[in-house]
């Protein structure tokens, strides 16, 4: 073979590998800008997408659920339930003798459970150390973004009823 | 390009903000967000269109 082969200082597997790497991976100045106009038109059409969500949310309907009774709970305790949802976890906390509190219990951060610590008087996530307010769900401490959403209590004969989420600030 | 890459970070963050205000319940900000990405967009597209004239150009030469 290496009779009928051009003098080459290049090993006979160089000369005759046809696939030329480099210029395959090559990216030119015009490929280049191309993908970040994409990546552009991605970022645009993600907020024209939330532009429609904002359009087209409808007002949600919230069901009445009885969620304890009145005095269940000692001060301090706490009884998880679920509302509107079943897969919507939330923590009703009796912070004083006629005063009770309940949120979601779905850390706005990234979705862990929070529990209530009634030595520090606050609502606490495990995972990454984000704490809310227990008054009104702020955010104390922590990663957490937002609020917790916290659940609207009513009161009606001897038992508290939940009627709706507050999400976002609270008042 | 690099100002490409400075506009698309800015776009970036601007996304995720709006999302970060739509998830809170600030309805209002989706708007103005999606204008100004549309501006950015613009922008991009714009700088893209003059890289392509100076590539074509070049090789003209």
């Amino acid at each position: 073979m290496s009779l009928f082969r051009n003098p080459s200082d290049q090993p006979l597997w160089k000369d005759e590998f046809s696939v030329f790497t480099a210029d395959e991976r090559y990216v030119t100045r015009r490929q280049f800008t191309k993908f970040l106009s994409l990546a552009s038109l991605g970022m645009f059409a993600g907020n024209l997408w939330i532009l429609a969500k904002t359009f087209f949310v409808k007002t949600p309907e919230f069901p009445s659920t009885v969620v304890a009774e009145l005095g269940e709970i000692p001060v301090g305790g706490v009884k998880l339930f679920t509302y509107p949802a079943p897969q919507d976890h939330c923590i009703l906390v009796r912070t004083g003798d006629d005063e009770y509190v309940a949120y979601s219990q779905k850390c706005t951060h990234l979705s862990c459970a929070v529990y209530y610590s009634a030595q520090q008087g606050r609502l606490e996530c495990p995972c990454h150390q984000g704490y809310f307010s227990i008054k009104d769900g702020s955010v104390l401490q922590g990663p957490p973004p937002r609020p917790l959403p916290r659940i609207v209590l009513e009161r009606d004969a001897g038992k508290l009823v939940a009627k709706g989420v507050k999400v976002g600030e609270h008042g | 390009m690099a100002l490409m890459v400075i506009l698309l970070v800015v776009q970036i963050w601007l996304l995720s903000a709006t999302l970060e205000g739509f998830l809170a319940g600030h309805h209002g900000v989706a708007l103005p967000a999606a204008i100004f990405s549309g501006l950015l967009f613009a922008a991009c597209v714009t700088i893209d269109a003059f890289v392509e004239r100076v590539d074509r150009e070049s090789r003209k030469d």
